[in-house]
């Protein structure tokens, strides 16, 4: 029910991702966050076994600091996304974690891009991707009214347009979304996009 | 004079058969480098790396430090060409210009007073060891870049070397029956 999308524009890169915590029949909490800012200049949208995504997702962030600290320099967005990769290819055949993700990251040289990594070690550098049972919604969405070099208003629109499209056909859709973006200038909360808030009784 | 990888480059000054448990060494890190991150290992981490291990054969074990001097030669997108130098201790440091092994100090010295920013492979080569020079005794490496931007390492044969001589002024000494 986990829904995580994402799309490159011009220059920069979106990524969007629902934010309920659910078990079960029972939704613990409606505002958690599944974008973690990875450095100053990547994101990894993550959606899959709640335990799993936050400990291979902090695995790789500190890992991501850690190069940071030892050499001086910053991994690329590739870099990070093979390394990514790579530690869920050496689990999988032992204890895999179920987590899919989507990276998003603005280099100089290369820009900004997407990579598409699902559980079981699939690697792909995208121009847009998604994961979930929205995913069928939000990437149907997203080949009908793409374009390269979308403006971020552009981009939003269209990240506005598959929100609407998952909330009105997916039977059990989250109410709640956190939308993130990453450019030249770092890595960033855009928005969010709420129908449900956490409804909490007045003190008398 | 060795090929670690398509970027880097060494040479190497003392011990041969520790050289070659080193190279073959440092040949897999940057192997298991690109494997992890589909990347070429920037030069530095690469020499970091091998002089941490020699620095571990100086503190622990009581196992003798590797007998070898290395000079390596690379190219990275971070830092562009890098020639750094590194000894049994375990220390390194980047240099424009370097010497190891025998008359090492020599070499440094003329170096230092011949080294200008924008001087040529060949030219330095050829001033630092010009007294018995014939072409078999000397070998001569570039790393480089392609107009492609590829990193190419280019070792020079025998007959480009002798047609360098007279582009640089070296007398050659009377041709030797090998």
């Amino acid at each position: 029910m986990e829904c995580v999308f994402g799309l490159v524009g011009n220059g920069f890169a979106i990524v969007a991702a629902d934010t309920s915590a659910v078990h079960s029949i029972l939704v613990h909490k409606n505002n958690e966050d599944k974008i973690m800012v990875l450095d100053s200049h990547k994101l990894i949208a993550a959606s899959g076994e709640p335990g799993d995504r936050v400990q291979f997702t902090e695995y790789v962030q500190k890992n991501v600091s850690l190069y940071q600290f030892r050499n001086g320099i910053p991994l690329t967005t590739a870099a990070a996304a093979n390394f990514t990769r790579g530690e869920l290819a050496t689990a999988l055949r032992k204890n895999p974690y179920s987590v899919n993700i989507l990276m998003a990251g603005y280099d100089k040289e290369a820009g900004a891009s997407l990579y598409y990594i699902d559980y079981i070690a699939t690697l792909h550098k995208v121009d847009k991707g998604a994961f979930g049972y929205g995913s069928y919604f939000s990437l149907s969405t997203m080949d009908r009214h793409y374009r390269s070099d979308m403006s971020v208003e552009e981009a939003i629109e269209l990240v506005d347009k598959c929100i609407l499209e998952i909330r009105s056909r997916l039977v059990i859709a989250p109410p709640n979304f956190v939308i993130k973006i990453v450019d030249k200038d770092g890595a960033r909360e855009h928005a969010w996009r709420q129908s449900v808030q956490d409804v909490t009784t007045a003190s008398v | 004079m060795h090929k670690i990888d398509d970027h880097v480059a060494c040479a190497v000054a003392g011990i041969m058969s520790d050289a070659n448990i080193f190279i073959n060494t440092a040949r897999v890190q940057a192997q298991r480098y690109t494997f992890m991150y589909q990347e070429p290992m920037p030069v530095e981490q690469l020499v970091q790396f091998l002089c941490d291990t020699k620095q571990w054969y100086t503190q622990f074990g009581g196992l003798r430090p590797f007998g070898v001097s290395f000079l390596f030669a690379g190219w990275d997108k971070n830092y562009g060409f890098q020639l750094y130098m590194s000894d049994p201790s375990g220390n390194y440091g980047g240099w424009k210009a370097a010497a190891v092994g025998a008359n090492n100090q020599a070499g440094q010295s003329i170096l230092r007073q011949d080294y200008k920013d924008d001087v040529t492979s060949d030219e330095l080569a050829l001033k630092v060891d010009s007294t018995s020079l014939t072409s078999k005794k000397l070998e001569l490496a570039e790393v480089f870049l392609t107009p492609l931007g590829n990193v190419k390492y280019h070792v020079h044969s025998h007959d480009s070397l002798t047609k360098l001589w007279p582009k640089h002024g070296v007398t050659q000494p009377a041709a030797e029956t090998s």
